[in-house]
């Protein structure tokens, strides 16, 4: 792929999948309707089944308790399962597995065995779904030792960390924003991989800093290029990851004015941390 | 399936040594409601007393490597699928040396070695998990098996010959890819739920009942009926006790995990 090219969201996270499937037979895929034509309801994964086969990537019967308890069953007998809760909302029905048997066992059983799993859901507000099919459980599983969350920003990022979620021995929680799937940007370099819990600086600046996560990141971009306008340089900080959090992305500045704004009023534990090590003055 | 329609041909010895096998949970369990009543067990702790026909039998059935994922009464399906009395017991005692170095307790065993999956604190939660471990066992040739629910009906759970036929004829038909059975094993907890349940609400005629086709008599009389001597049973009980006071006296004499020393890590690396 030529370094200009442009990759839709949705393609990215399909191409990652493919990319790892192909590259690790342990890898399987599954969900409710993952493997139908139209690939999911956000039609993202279409002619995956067909490419791999029905042993490797197949539809499930509508419960979400099964298909993540299934999830970490073959996790810890030697697969990969990357699965598809439909909605972030209907993580709900996915938390005993999670929270109970997936992020512990690797403690528990006195590091006998790791869990590489990921779960991937559609999320965010802005498309109209109602109270239950819009919101973001990310911060439902934050305070979860033994879980991580990835929450990328881009097609490039999508690619990318999905890439590294898949190979991480830990369970993964990957969201997907629903206002993202249909974007097109920059593709990344072929063959990248982006290991999870390091943040990037998704823009420069000197005079303000924007810390956010996933679709609040182009929005972040939006807002600085405003800010711009008004001579005021904004800095964007991407953590990609809400955990582990990469603080130590979060810059010190040497300025006693300097001003760190995250940019989600979600997070408030990276503010109270960040405010506890002394990183600046924090604004809502 | 009907109880009885695989008549087993194997040597009485085979059975012998499955009986020994029953009466080491047995004893295991005595020696958690006697430690546990000494407070050398904490929290709390299900006993699996009267039941022991239905692991043993149902993992007489599975080979070494095919997987199990059990229940919080869990310590009878470890013991049946292999693992270490000695881990096992150290285990119950949050030692050092138990089969997860202490940190699983009484109701989250895992023992990956023996095929263990683990053994769930939630109600059904084995079942789930052991649908995802059959995903790997179906390329490997292996089979899984969920445990969950304390007694149901149907087949004599009480009889280890009826639960090992069953068994059998289960795992066979999972190997050869015809699909999941469901067996119904009826068995009957000789204690309350856990340590804070006296089961006081069961009928005392119930109870006696069900003390009288107690797993333990039943497989006795039956190795009687096959020819096996009272010595050659002596000598397995003998054995099996020898066996769990090892154990006892290994896990009271193992070191706690040192806290200090503890590097827990959050991650896989």
């Amino acid at each position: 792929m030529s370094a200009d090219a442009t990759l839709e969201f949705r393609h990215a996270i399909r191409e990652a999948i493919i990319e790892e499937m192909e590259r690790d037979e342990t890898v399987v895929f599954f969900g409710e309707d993952v493997a139908a034509e139209q690939g999911g309801v956000f039609a993202v994964t279409p002619g995956i089944q067909e490419r791999f086969g029905a042993g490797r990537v197949f539809d499930t019967p509508i419960s979400e308790l099964a298909i993540t308890g299934a999830a970490f069953g073959a996790a810890v007998t030697g697969l990969r399962p990357i699965i598809e809760i439909m909605f972030g909302d209907f993580m709900g029905l996915s938390m005993d597995s999670l929270v109970n048997q997936s992020a512990k066992y690797w403690y528990l059983s006195n590091e006998q065995r790791s869990v590489p799993l990921v779960v991937r859901s559609a999320v965010g507000g802005g498309g109209r779904f109602g109270a239950i099919h819009s919101q973001t459980h990310a911060t439902w599983f934050q305070a979860i030792a033994g879980l991580k969350i990835v929450f990328p920003s881009s097609p490039a990022e999508a690619k990318g960390l999905l890439k590294g979620a898949i190979r991480d021995d830990n369970p993964v929680i990957f969201l997907e924003h629903k206002r993202l799937y249909s974007v097109k940007a920059l593709a990344p370099e072929a063959g990248e991989v982006i290991p999870l819990g390091r943040a990037r600086i998704a823009r420069g600046g000197k005079d303000l800093t924007i810390v956010s996560v996933g679709k609040g990141v182009p929005d972040a971009l939006e807002a600085a290029e405003r800010l711009a306008g008004e001579n005021i340089d904004a800095e964007v900080i991407d953590l990609r990851t809400l955990r582990p959090l990469d603080l130590d992305a979060v810059p010190v500045q040497p300025d006693p004015r300097g001003r760190l704004h995250p940019g989600c009023g979600r997070h408030r534990r990276g503010r109270a941390r960040a405010r506890r090590r002394g990183r600046g003055q924090v604004t809502d | 399936m009907t109880v009885g329609a695989t008549v087993s041909t194997e040597a009485p010895a085979a059975y012998l040594a499955r009986y020994g096998l029953m009466l080491l949970i047995r004893l295991f369990e005595t020696e958690m409601q006697r430690l546990f009543l000494k407070g050398e067990v904490h929290g709390t702790t299900h006993l699996c007393a009267g039941q022991e026909a239905v692991p043993v039998g149902v993992c007489s059935a599975l080979e070494p490597e095919d997987y199990l994922a059990g229940t919080y009464r869990g310590h009878g399906h470890a013991l049946a699928k292999g693992t270490e009395p000695d881990a096992l017991l150290a285990e119950m005692l949050g030692r050092a040396t138990g089969v997860c170095g202490g940190r699983a307790g009484s109701m989250n065993v895992i023992d990956v070695e023996h095929g263990l999956v683990g053994c769930f604190g939630i109600v059904g939660g084995s079942i789930a998990a052991a649908t995802g471990a059959a995903l790997s066992a179906k390329r490997e040739g292996r089979v899984a098996v969920a445990t969950f629910g304390d007694g149901a009906t149907n087949h004599d759970g009480n009889d280890l010959w009826a639960v090992r036929d069953a068994a059998v004829e289960a795992v066979a038909r999972a190997r050869s890819g015809e699909g999941p059975t469901l067996l119904e094993c009826q068995t009957y907890r000789h204690h309350g739920h856990s340590k804070a349940d006296p089961a006081k609400y069961r009928p005392p005629e119930e109870v006696e009942r069900w003390l009288s086709r107690d797993p333990l008599n039943v497989a006795r009389e039956r190795l009687r009926q096959l020819g096996v001597s009272d010595d050659e049973v002596a000598g397995v009980e003998e054995a099996t006790k020898l066996r769990i006071d090892r154990a006892v006296q290994s896990a009271l004499g193992a070191p706690y995990p040192d806290p200090m020393a503890e590097h827990a890590t959050e991650f896989a690396p």
